[in-house]
């Protein structure tokens, strides 16, 4: 424990209350990890600081104390983005969760940040919707998928966290308050903080944008011999001009691990399955619905189902979002990978996940965003078995490395975290990695905000003395320096 | 001493050793694209050396089949569109391009530009998905990615979209491709009545029509709503969008299908051909007093209804009476006017003093020498 600790403890104790802080190892086990738990990390204390004061005073009193922090939401990052810092403090805003304004008339809703991500649509249904929807949306808080600038299923048509991100007031690790607006003149700060991982300061007010809700939606299933034919048909999709609300690909594994959790009817006997769901005025849907039918079938499709109620459809989206946890039957464990590729690349990749799947002797599922071409391929491993899990590991960094190679990302939707960020070098040169440490400096020259995230090595911030100069408004006494 | 002026380098290294030298020996560089919004923010002395990105005009890249593109900065907005259009795609950025259509990627980039296509597909902001900047110490980093999907590091493309080439000099952006609509069909509607127009703008914003743009305007004493659908069937939602206009009181309700110079026009009226354009950023419901403050400066006015985003245009001596009548907690800021009023006033208007303090220390990390466009931007950064 760095000296000095129990000093530090006391203050947080006064700022938030005793019962507030824990700092008993027993007590901190369950924020040891976040959603990505073979990352394990027990922090010298937890807080969970009530309101946005409290928090900033928190941050002020790490900063006095010249100790780390990190920012947590619900704990449900895939990155190990809110693994805590070891000689650090977890900033747990759990106690964050009042919804603070909504007004439909100007589309905006003000948020503490542990509100959780589905609560904001369920406030302001049914006229409108809040269209970032990760796979956790139950659970996971708006104030870390502001870290993240999360996506989710519908994201091809509606875009991201950092679309729909108005205003923030945020905390710096100086403990000083900046209130961030979309349309303020100057730079874009509010846009460089959005997934900015947690390293730049901590949001303690969300503005979010809503929009109106979709008055029709229409959800397709179809299932097809293999994924290039499905991926044919996305292309022949794209292609027509049609953007659908979401695009989904499930590969045969995880269709049969899939089917089997939910039996929702998906045949088994098919290579890939594709759903694809449209959104929109009533008269767009039923025109474009007959066409991408018709794009389907002329790619291949054995067979296209649409869903004709409510029920059908959530069936096939709860199988969809089963695949996940369905794996459990293929496998004990799995790693998810979450790299992002040139759509038009799609079966060249999977071509290649097939190799190194067969050269390591592992199953690998996939269940992706074919949109957007974000994969989410999952590496199935017996951790029982010995050297599996090394095994597993490895063939999950040449998937990502596969994606590079192709044009794309090591990450989509997750966030690099602590998981990513030695796949950072693959993607960035020393100079791209080094702008990126000018903006973390701009922000934390400390280093004190989440450290240990992003960067693939630790990198301290120099001094920028930069010469003066004096602006003529200045001289002429109309505007100063602050 | 008089401006150099550098021939316009065709290389990324060329950009980034003129900024390097420059950086160096402590010269100031003005920054420019074609030039078609140098009169924007704080009038700057003569800086010592003027960079042009206008031979950077290669179009690297256009994937139709993954919708992305990869442009050199200086490539006119105006070309790139063509070539996007062979393909039934579109840069969804719709800002008035200048003389001769000159306006630049970069240029456009750089100030955050844009038009109507906002409402729906956001500002340039929200269009790039990866740029590759020049910076005043002779590095050349690259951010984002040419994939629409991707949260690997940060994201500079924000950062340096809107800032106005203080940051550096963008050499080139990756950005994210939209199909054009196969057609259009535009409904609109007019009341001398701002409380009318108000009603009629939040009674389509809060219709699930999925317009392609949504427009307000203020021309002589009347405004008007202007909602754009694209789509097959664009004729039968403007339909329903019309009845929403007659609806909420609004007359002279039309629909037409031949709708492009309308559209021209509101893009025009972001313009102000030597008086002063102010950009106004308030909360949509309060679109009647902001027409209003228009109106009693003698202003006409285009904008976003939906996004509560305008811009008047005026005689530079009422710009004081506008920003006195505009309701509590609107922005603005003087984006163009004659020289002496930018000297006069502070163009861009006090911005939140946190926000400030960073905005400073940004400046500091990525420009220590103080070379790209000085004094030009918020608080004379």
């Amino acid at each position: 424990m760095p000296s000095g600790t129990p000093e530090l403890i006391s203050r947080l104790q006064e700022i938030c209350g005793d019962e507030h802080v824990l700092s008993h190892p027993h007590d901190l086990a369950t924020y040891r990890s976040d959603g990505l738990a073979h990352y394990r990390q027990t922090p010298v204390a937890a807080v969970l600081p009530g309101t946005a004061e409290e928090v900033q005073h928190v941050v002020r009193a790490c900063f006095e104390a010249g100790v780390p922090w990190v920012a947590r939401g619900s704990g449900t990052g895939l990155s190990g983005g809110a693994l805590p810092v070891a000689d650090g403090v977890l900033v747990v805003l759990a106690r964050l969760r009042r919804i603070l304004s909504i007004d439909l008339d100007d589309g905006q809703v003000i948020v503490e940040p542990g509100v959780t991500n589905l609560s904001v649509s369920r406030a302001v249904s049914p006229t409108h919707f809040y269209p970032p929807d990760p796979s956790s949306q139950i659970v996971c808080s708006i104030g870390g998928n502001v870290a993240e600038n999360s996506g989710g299923a519908h994201c091809f048509k509606y875009g991201f966290t950092t679309n729909y991100v108005t205003g923030l007031e945020v905390v710096l690790s100086d403990g000083t308050v900046a209130q961030l607006h979309r349309d303020d003149p100057g730079y874009d700060l509010l846009g460089a903080f959005v997934g900015s991982e947690g390293t730049l300061g901590v949001a303690t007010r969300i503005a979010l944008r809503v929009i109106p809700a979709p008055e029709s939606i229409r959800t397709m299933l179809a299932f097809f011999e293999d994924t290039g034919a499905a991926g044919d048909a996305v292309s022949a999709i794209v292609n027509a001009g049609i953007v659908p609300g979401a695009i989904e690909m499930m590969d045969r594994l995880s269709i049969q691990a899939a089917e089997q959790a939910t039996g929702a009817g998906y045949r088994l006997d098919a290579g890939a399955a594709l759903i694809v769901e449209l959104d929109g005025p009533h008269e767009e849907c039923t025109v474009r619905l007959e066409h991408l039918m018709e794009l389907c079938s002329q790619s291949g499709a054995l067979d296209v189902r649409v869903a004709l109620t409510g029920a059908e459809r959530d069936l096939i989206w709860r199988t969809r979002k089963a695949a996940f946890a369905a794996m459990g039957r293929v496998a004990p464990a799995y790693y998810v990978q979450d790299g992002v590729i040139p759509r038009t690349r799609l079966s060249e990749v999977l071509r290649r996940i097939d190799e190194l799947a067969g050269e390591y002797q592992l199953q690998v599922a996939n269940v992706f965003h074919a949109g957007d071409g974000n994969l989410h391929p999952l590496v199935c491993y017996d951790s029982a078995r010995a050297g599996e899990p090394e095994r597993a590991e490895e063939l999950a960094g040449l998937i990502v490395k596969a994606c590079v190679d192709a044009g794309g990302s090591i990450t989509g939707e997750h966030g690099v975290g602590v998981d990513k960020k030695a796949y950072m070098p693959s993607m960035f040169s020393e100079a791209d990695l080094e702008a990126f440490q000018r903006l973390r400096c701009a922000f934390d020259p400390h280093g004190l905000a989440n450290p240990g995230k992003v960067m693939p090595t630790p990198r301290l911030c120099g001094e920028v003395p930069g010469p003066y100069r004096e602006h003529p408004l200045e001289r002429a006494g109309v505007a100063e320096r602050f | 001493m008089a401006t150099a002026i550098q021939p316009a380098p065709d290389t990324f290294e060329a950009v980034a050793a003129t900024l390097a030298a420059a950086g160096a020996e402590g010269r100031s560089v003005r920054i420019c694209g074609a030039g078609t919004k140098v009169g924007w923010g704080f009038p700057t002395p003569q800086a010592d050396l003027e960079l042009h990105t206008t031979n950077l005009n290669r179009i690297l890249e256009h994937n139709a089949g993954d919708l992305t593109a990869v442009l050199e900065a200086g490539v006119p907005l105006a070309q790139a569109q063509l070539r996007f259009a062979s393909a039934g795609q579109m840069l969804a950025l719709d800002p008035a391009l200048g003389p001769d259509s000159a306006a630049t990627v970069g240029g456009v980039i750089a100030t955050g530009d844009c038009g109507p296509l906002r409402h729906r597909y956001g500002a340039p902001r929200d269009l790039v998905v990866g740029t590759t900047v020049a910076l005043s110490d002779g590095t050349i980093a690259r951010s984002g990615g040419k994939v629409i999907k991707n949260v690997a590091g940060y994201d500079l493309g924000k950062l340096f979209a809107g800032s106005f080439g203080t940051l550096g000099v963008i050499l080139s952006v990756s950005v994210r491709l939209h199909p054009v609509p196969v057609a259009t069909a535009t409904a609109l509607g007019s009341s001398a009545d701002p409380e009318v127009v108000g009603a009629a703008s939040r009674a389509l914003a809060a219709a699930p029509l999925e317009f392609e743009s949504l427009d307000v305007s203020w021309r002589a004493g009347r405004g008007a709503i202007l909602a754009r659908s694209g789509g097959a069937e664009s004729t039968r939602r403007s339909a329903r969008a019309a009845a929403l206009m007659r609806g909420a009181g609004l007359e002279q309700v039309d629909v037409t299908s031949d709708d492009e110079e309308l559209w021209e026009r509101q893009r025009a009226g972001q313009r102000c051909q030597g008086r002063a354009l102010v950009r106004v950023a308030a909360a949509p419901s309060r679109l009647p007093a902001v027409l209003r403050a228009a109106a009693a400066g003698a202003g006409t006015l285009v904008g976003r209804a939906a996004l509560g985003s305008s811009f008047v245009a005026l005689d530079p001596d009422a710009v004081a009476v506008l920003r006195r009548r505009l309701p509590a907690g609107t922005r603005s800021l003087v984006l163009d006017a004659p020289a002496q009023t930018r000297s006069q006033l502070d163009p861009w208007g006090a911005p939140d003093g946190g926000a400030l303090a960073l905005m400073r220390s940004v400046k500091a990390r990525f420009d220590p020498a103080g070379a790209c466009n000085p004094g030009l931007f918020v608080g004379g950064i």
